[in-house]
């Protein structure tokens, strides 16, 4: 409603040196809880979970000031002590919450006990028995930097999960749904280790194991399964042999 | 004669109006009035602000005239200048406003606001700040829409039309909405909360002449399908209807008979239960709509199915805004490609359309304007996007999952680098990234200096340019040096004061500015407070400065909308005395623990700044403080009603303007 009123006299900036100078004091807040945003919070109503903690910090009481060094540290270490893939540090990566709700029924074999449930349980989480949803899982294959994403829930059987790989990862451009066998590859190529084509798909299940895909009715793989990898033949046989 | 093109000039800035306006009016004029007139056009063509107001004086422009010459201005902006050239024009302009903005609720009162402009048709609020949206903001702040309901149910009660954003509404409020205002159009409610499916029952039932009921990703407490049941069968006048942020299942048939007698449906967005067959027999009803949002579009479908599903999408010829499709499977992507040639928009950020599916399916759309993807569309995606949508203005890329450790994703900073050299209209762009380089951003700034919104998510806090590991100053210094015209920024990555001293010096059009993870002390702020001079929102979490830089530039507040800051070192001594010295701010302490408690020097954990009319609010939660000017009367968050005695509200507020205390 105001309009336009410039922005009065230009601030009396002293000299840079006094700036410079209380930079240095206030940039080193003194022993407190600064962990910028990962405290504890005590539950107090209306205050929930808007904090997520990582326990007690060595950062805050060793050096006064907060180096960028400590926060990454901090950021790092709730990273790893949560193992919930998303939330681990509040409002980031900055998603709304009705978006990261979808992205949490869609991510829902990789999130565990993740404690921001309660931020987005706010919502009424979809009922998955009802409608179908998304699962996606990282598939990497050795020698390929770049991983892809699944989506195992769009499959209902081994073969239609291997024609997709392989055409993610065996086809040098993006085809059509239709395309001809490639003379050297056969179609069922990694679900059965037979060993022609070098190449064996392999997944890690909830207990962390790798295993060969295929040996478990789809069902009890989709319900175990939490990543893929496509390795050599050479590797699987002995790690293979480490399981079996 | 003249009063049509006269119109059409309206539309081109008000001093072309004026000039025209004024000087087909002047032939209709005595004779002796018409040296004033012409004098004034003149005047008034050069600019609203430096008419003088001693030529205007003088003069009598009958108010009828001026009513009528006011009335064709329709931007606020324009507006808000008529109304300060002189106080004829201000209470002019007031009696003919109907489009009223209000961008902080807490900015103004209700009553001042209903007082001010008894004609209001439309009313658009804003509550919580931007961060709300991350949940940074603890629940219970404010931002009720309730006081508002009720001023205007009181005071202006042809209200036809409330837009509320990121505000706590209740079923009371919607219950209010339908009983007072008899001629009620248009609800548009985004990002809010605090209803439930009672609410819209009310208006449902109640709102005879309904336009447009629009959810946009509000959280709203969902106790049935049954409140669409609730329009009534005389109800024909529906043009868009959004419920796509319910989950409960709504039943068909009633939604099939309102689509039947709603003629002038444009915009239709289903919620995810509405399933295939639905979809199907609902497009058959609407062959007129311009947007669809659909259902979940996973269904088993037989072949008769799907061939009908397949005509239904072929008859939508005005189709050019495309959004829901959750759950797609692949092998129903081709039902879309009827429509693709015409679409505009589209929103595929809830779909999980992967490639080679989106390759497919985009370089079908070769006039699309507006495409909202995830990072499924990888590398490879964005550049068939930037080689087939030519027309492409704002592009947003969401991740599909959010960890922060995935170094393997196939989406890099070369999607986006595609997208600019190929798509030449491109101006609004947020893009979630792993990590980012320099030469990117130096190459994309170079490609599109025509940006206007240009949003940066590098999801990894304090990533460094991953191929030099330096920051990514010099990066968003191309951006700002280059795109004169930016509006709204987002940084991230590893940055050092440097970067905002860049854009400090730089971005001098810049009016909304996000910062996270940034920067090494206090000059960093000062940078942006000193040199950004459109600023009007800037928001900053995890931010290393203190108290020095917002104390120097304390006046440059008041010049914007809000400052909100968590996590960063500002002291509560600081706020104390932001507050005591800017009495036309309120310096808002969210904190868990009370600010007396905290040593003086000990930093509080969030600050949100606003400039304001109305004073210190009255809502505030236990954890909101807020610091009253009168030192003596010092910290609480409850209304200044404690302390007042005998003196009202307004009387002690204008006692501490008219005599300022010095601190």
């Amino acid at each position: 409603m105001e309009g336009g009123s410039a922005s009065g006299s230009a601030s009396t900036l002293s000299n840079d040196e006094n700036l410079v100078v209380s930079c240095e004091d206030s940039s080193s807040p003194g022993e407190n809880e600064l962990e910028l945003g990962l405290t504890l919070s005590i539950g107090r109503k209306g205050y929930r979970d808007c904090r997520v903690s990582h326990g007690d910090d060595s950062s805050s009481s060793s050096s006064s000031s907060l180096s960028r060094a400590n926060v990454i540290a901090g950021v790092k270490r709730t990273a790893d002590s949560m193992a919930a893939t998303s939330g681990q540090v509040v409002g980031w990566p900055p998603i709304r919450t009705y978006r990261m709700n979808s992205m949490v029924n869609q991510a829902k074999t990789l999130a565990m006990e993740d404690p921001n449930t309660e931020i987005s349980n706010k919502k009424n989480v979809t009922d998955a028995t009802k409608m179908r949803s998304s699962m996606f899982v990282k598939v990497t294959m050795d020698g390929t930097p770049i991983g892809r994403k699944i989506d195992l829930n769009a499959h209902k059987c081994y073969e239609s999960l291997s024609n997709t790989l392989e055409d993610m990862f065996l086809k040098p451009k993006p085809g059509s749904s239709t395309r001809e066998t490639d003379g050297h590859m056969e179609t069922r190529l990694k679900i059965l280790p037979d060993g022609s084509s070098g190449l064996v798909l392999t997944y890690q299940d909830k207990e962390g194991d790798w295993m060969l895909v295929g040996d478990v009715p789809w069902g009890m793989f989709i319900d175990s399964v939490r990543r893929l990898r496509i390795m050599k033949t050479s590797e699987a046989t002995g790690s293979a042999q480490m399981i079996l | 004669m003249g009063a049509s093109s006269t119109l059409l000039m309206v539309s081109h800035g008000h001093c072309l109006l004026c000039f025209s306006c004024l000087v087909t009016l002047i032939a209709h004029f005595e004779s002796h009035l018409k040296p004033f007139l012409f004098f004034l056009s003149i005047s008034l063509s050069l600019s609203f602000r430096r008419l003088s107001v001693s030529v205007l004086m003088g003069l009598r422009l009958p108010s009828k005239v001026l009513e009528h010459i006011i009335s064709f201005i329709d931007a606020n902006e324009d507006r808000n200048s008529v109304s300060l050239v002189c106080k004829s024009w201000f209470e002019t302009e007031r009696r003919t406003r109907r489009k009223v903005f209000v961008g902080n609720c807490y900015a103004v009162t209700p009553a001042a606001v209903a007082r001010r402009f008894p004609k209001m048709r439309s009313l658009t609020l804003k509550g919580k700040p931007h961060f709300a949206d991350y949940n940074l903001v603890p629940d219970g702040w404010g931002g009720y829409a309730w006081p508002w309901i009720e001023a205007m149910a009181a005071k202006t009660p042809s209200l036809e039309e409330v837009r509320l954003k990121r505000m706590v509404v209740t079923d009371e409020c919607l219950e209010k909405i339908a009983a007072s205002f008899k001629d009620f159009k248009v609800l548009v409610l985004t990002s809010c909360e605090g209803f439930s499916t009672d609410g819209l029952a009310a208006i449902a039932a109640t709102c005879r002449n309904l336009r447009e009921l629009e959810l946009r990703e509000c959280i709203v407490e969902d106790l049935g399908g049954d409140w669409l049941s609730y329009f009534p069968e005389t109800l024909t006048s529906l043009v868009s209807l959004d419920f796509s942020c319910l989950d409960s299942e709504v039943k068909l048939s009633d939604l099939e008979r309102l689509v039947s007698r709603s003629p002038n449906l444009k915009s239709l967005k289903l919620n995810r239960a509405v399933a295939l067959d639905g979809l199907e027999s609902l497009l058959r009803r609407a062959p007129q709509l311009v947007e669809l949002g659909t259902g979940s579009f996973s269904d088993d479908l037989d072949q008769e199915a799907l061939s009908k599903l397949a005509k239904a999408f072929a008859a939508l010829k005005q189709l050019k805004c495309l959004s829901g499709l959750w759950d797609v499977l692949p092998e129903y992507i081709p039902l879309l490609y009827s429509v693709c040639p015409r679409l505009t928009s589209l929103n595929l950020s809830y779909a999980t359309v992967q490639m080679p599916d989106l390759v497919d399916l985009l370089s079908r759309c070769s006039k699309l304007q507006k495409l909202w993807v995830m990072d499924l569309i990888e590398d490879k995606g964005l550049k068939a996007v930037a080689s087939c949508c030519k027309e492409l203005r704002e592009l947003r890329v969401f991740p599909s999952g959010a960890d922060l450790d995935e170094t393997d994703v196939a989406l890099t900073e070369q999607g986006l680098v595609s997208v600019s050299e190929g798509c030449p209209k491109l101006e609004s762009v947020l893009y979630f990234c792993v990590q980012f380089t320099n030469t990117a951003l130096v190459t994309i700034a170079r490609n599109r200096p025509n940006f206007r919104c240009f949003r940066l998510c590098v999801m990894e806090p304090f990533a460094p340019d991953y191929r030099t590991q330096k920051p990514l100053d010099e990066g968003f210094k191309a951006i700002v040096e280059r795109c004169k015209d930016l509006q709204r920024l987002s940084v991230s990555g590893l940055l050092t004061d440097k970067a905002f001293e860049y854009i400090g010096k730089h971005a001098k059009k810049l009016g909304m500015l996000s910062v996270a993870f940034a920067g090494d002390s206090d000059l960093m702020l000062h940078h942006l407070l000193s040199g950004c001079e459109s600023l009007k929102k800037l928001e900053i979490r995890d931010c290393p400065f203190g108290d020095a830089a917002l104390l120097e530039n304390a006046a440059k507040l008041e010049t914007m909308r809000s400052l909100w800051m968590s996590s960063c070192f500002v002291s509560f001594d600081a706020c104390k005395i932001l507050s005591q010295k800017m009495p036309r701010l309120n310096v808002e302490v969210i904190d868990e623990h009370p600010p007396e408690t905290r040593p003086e020097s000990s930093p509080v954990e969030r600050i949100y700044i606003y400039r304001t009319v109305a004073g210190p609010r009255l809502d505030m939660p236990e954890f909101v403080w807020t610091i009253h000017k009168t030192p003596e009367i010092g910290v609480s968050n409850l209304a200044i009603k404690h302390c007042c005695g005998r003196f009202t509200f307004h009387t002690l507020y204008l006692i501490s303007i008219l005599f300022p205390l010095r601190c």
